[in-house]
């Protein structure tokens, strides 16, 4: 310290400081992030170009977990399909089941009975808490608040899989959607079990947000950081919480009207800034609302098959023709395209994933960013690899 | 929304040059589809984005389909007189022709300021070695970027004015396109040179085959 209590340095060694960064300058400085890096959340590597510690380029690698999903598709009939869908996005086996059988149902003009939508309803919703249960969970510990929330997140998803396996047998493959249907039926206790989670998933959220939603160092973290405008995320495919984060009112639950969605009511929530903090935000709404959309249709569930009695699962042969069927996943858009050329199996079965498309967006949002926002940029995009790569 | 042939006809009112034909689909779906010529395709996808009526701002799903070459047979029934007075008799002739095949790239198209949709895109490439060759969307639809370049990695399509046309899912040096409908597995996916392999073809080296062979080159290498 001097007398004026200014730091400095000898003025030689501060020249020669001087003249090592001028010497630096401008020298770029290319970094592999992953696969193997833990925030990548799976094995997605990123070839992050740094000057200084900005990004001037980044190009997303992919394919360390590719095992051609869509030959497997082609080589096998159309309800054996259906347990690989639950490997798509791991976290989101129900609704990936869903979309597949709708699919399937449009190719073929299935029917599916009323008590079958309902539960499609409930369980997509649980799988929606779920999913963004997670995601808030992992987002906070990308930013470093190490463990606590994520094991809180972890807590209750914990819940929601304990009513998966008691319904469909398995955590997280569930394999439980048909076409025409639903595999098996959930009895009185089980829909009680739903009922109990639902009414107290709430408490669970509220005690999430005083945690976490006005943390001064969250804000400053996320606030502003990686935006992406409306008019890109409609042009590069976003789809889901992401696009809604940008503020365009696009939920396929209320444009497509799928299912038996258009009997409750619920808000689509809408962000200003595209940011990650909007992001975040617009998860922690939406499972607010979903807890709504659960509690009516719990409630308004009626009796009846839970599995259109005419349909037909094996020697399934839908005639020639195809069909692109989607629903609103948790991380978007989830659609899957079929060609029948009147076969046992599909001609072409195409998945198109939410998560893959989203990263379109990724090197835009990460532009002029420090390599440390990178990490919660991709953190808000909210992928799973399984998908990413198929 | 507008029907497929409406807009066709559309499409034709606006590009009278351009060639565009509607694929119907039998299927319960009944989700048409037009066929754009290469020379238009940019131009038309480009008025599809734009047109008030239409805007169609997302496109949602970009894959491929490969039709291989196939023999079709033809049969054409002809009556012809009977010389003897009886009654006419049915003669078929069957004739075989190949189809050419060809790859396809299909494009669905929704719009969310209008909230309709899918229209239903395709681009069809001349064969499927050499001319497989379709125009990029790319420069339309931003989301076309990354779906494009994996219908060039698994189905083998080029896309011209492609920003960045590289493999995206199997690695660089990968050389087949394991989508297509004839793609053969290989037999060892994990092999790899070992060290093993050059000290056999040193011991062959070594002792020359003869009558008093040694063991190692009795052995045939295996690979």
């Amino acid at each position: 310290m001097n007398a004026d209590n200014t730091l400095s340095v000898h003025p030689e060694s501060a020249a020669s400081v001087r003249a090592v960064n001028d010497a630096f300058h401008g020298d770029l400085l290319e970094v592999s992030m992953g696969p193997h890096h833990p925030s990548t959340h799976g094995v997605f590597r990123m070839m992050v170009t740094l000057d200084g510690e900005r990004i001037v380029k980044l190009k997303p690698v992919f394919g360390y977990l590719h095992r051609n999903h869509e030959k497997l598709g082609e080589n096998t009939t159309y309800l054996a399909s259906m347990p690989y869908t639950d490997r798509l996005d791991y976290l989101a086996a129900m609704t990936n089941n869903w979309a597949y059988a709708i699919a399937v149902e449009k190719l073929s003009g299935q029917a599916v009975p009323e008590r079958a939508e309902y539960v499609r309803v409930i369980l997509a919703e649980l799988t929606r808490l779920l999913n963004h249960t997670c995601l808030a969970g992992f987002l906070m510990q990308d930013l470093g608040c190490s463990g606590t929330p994520l094991m809180y997140a972890f807590r209750e998803r914990e819940k929601i899989l304990d009513l998966f396996e008691s319904l469909s047998g398995s955590r997280m493959m569930c394999n439980y959607q048909r076409f025409g249907g639903c595999r098996v039926d959930p009895s009185a206790d089980w829909l009680a079990g739903a009922r109990h989670l639902t009414d107290n998933y709430g408490r669970f959220l509220d005690e999430f947000e005083d945690l976490l939603s006005g943390n001064e160092i969250i804000l400053a973290r996320t606030q502003g950081v990686g935006r992406l405008s409306p008019e890109l995320a409609v042009s590069a495919g976003v789809t889901g919480p992401m696009l809604r984060a940008s503020g365009v009112n696009y939920d396929l639950r209320k444009v497509d009207a799928y299912g038996v969605y258009p009997r409750f009511e619920f808000r689509v929530p809408l962000g200003d800034h595209g940011d990650v903090y909007d992001r975040y935000m617009i998860r922690i709404l939406e499972m607010r609302e979903s807890i709504k959309i659960l509690q009516q249709a719990l409630a308004g569930i009626p009796a009846g098959p839970i599995i259109d009695p005419k349909a037909k699962l094996r020697g399934f042969r839908p005639k020639a023709g195809e069909a692109y069927g989607r629903i609103e996943g948790p991380k978007g858009e989830i659609g899957f395209y079929l060609v029948s050329d009147g076969g046992p199996n599909p001609y072409r079965y195409r998945v198109r994933p939410p998560s893959f498309i989203n990263l379109t967006v990724l090197e835009d949002m990460c532009l002029g960013q420090t390599i440390a926002d990178a990490v919660i940029i991709l953190g808000s995009v909210d992928i799973v690899l399984g998908e990413v790569d198929r | 929304m507008e029907t497929s042939e409406q807009i066709r006809d559309r499409i034709l009112a606006r590009f009278p040059a351009a060639t565009v034909t509607l694929v119907s689909n039998p299927g319960p779906a009944a989700q048409h589809s037009l066929v754009l010529d290469h020379t238009h395709a940019v131009e038309i996808a480009r008025f599809l984005r734009d047109e008030p009526a239409l805007k169609l701002d997302q496109c949602s799903n970009v894959t491929g389909i490969d039709w291989p070459a196939k023999e079709v047979v033809d049969t054409v029934k002809s009556t012809v007189p009977d010389p003897a007075g009886g009654p006419d008799k049915v003669v078929e002739t069957k004739t075989k022709r190949l189809v050419p095949g060809s790859l396809e790239v299909v494009y669905h198209l929704y719009s969310i300021a209008l909230r309709h949709g899918p229209v239903i895109l395709r681009l069809r490439t001349a064969d499927r070695e050499a001319g497989a060759v379709v125009p990029s969307l790319t420069p339309v639809w931003r989301s076309c970027e990354f779906q494009e370049r994996e219908v060039f990695d698994l189905f083998g399509v080029q896309f011209n004015g492609h920003p960045d046309l590289r493999r995206i899912l199997m690695w660089d040096g990968f050389k087949d396109h394991p989508m297509r409908r004839d793609y053969l597995e290989p037999d060892d996916y994990e092999w790899e040179p070992t060290p093993h392999g050059e000290v056999l073809a040193k011991a062959k080296r070594h002792y020359p085959a003869g009558p008093a062979a040694t063991p190692a080159a009795t052995e045939a290498p295996k690979s």
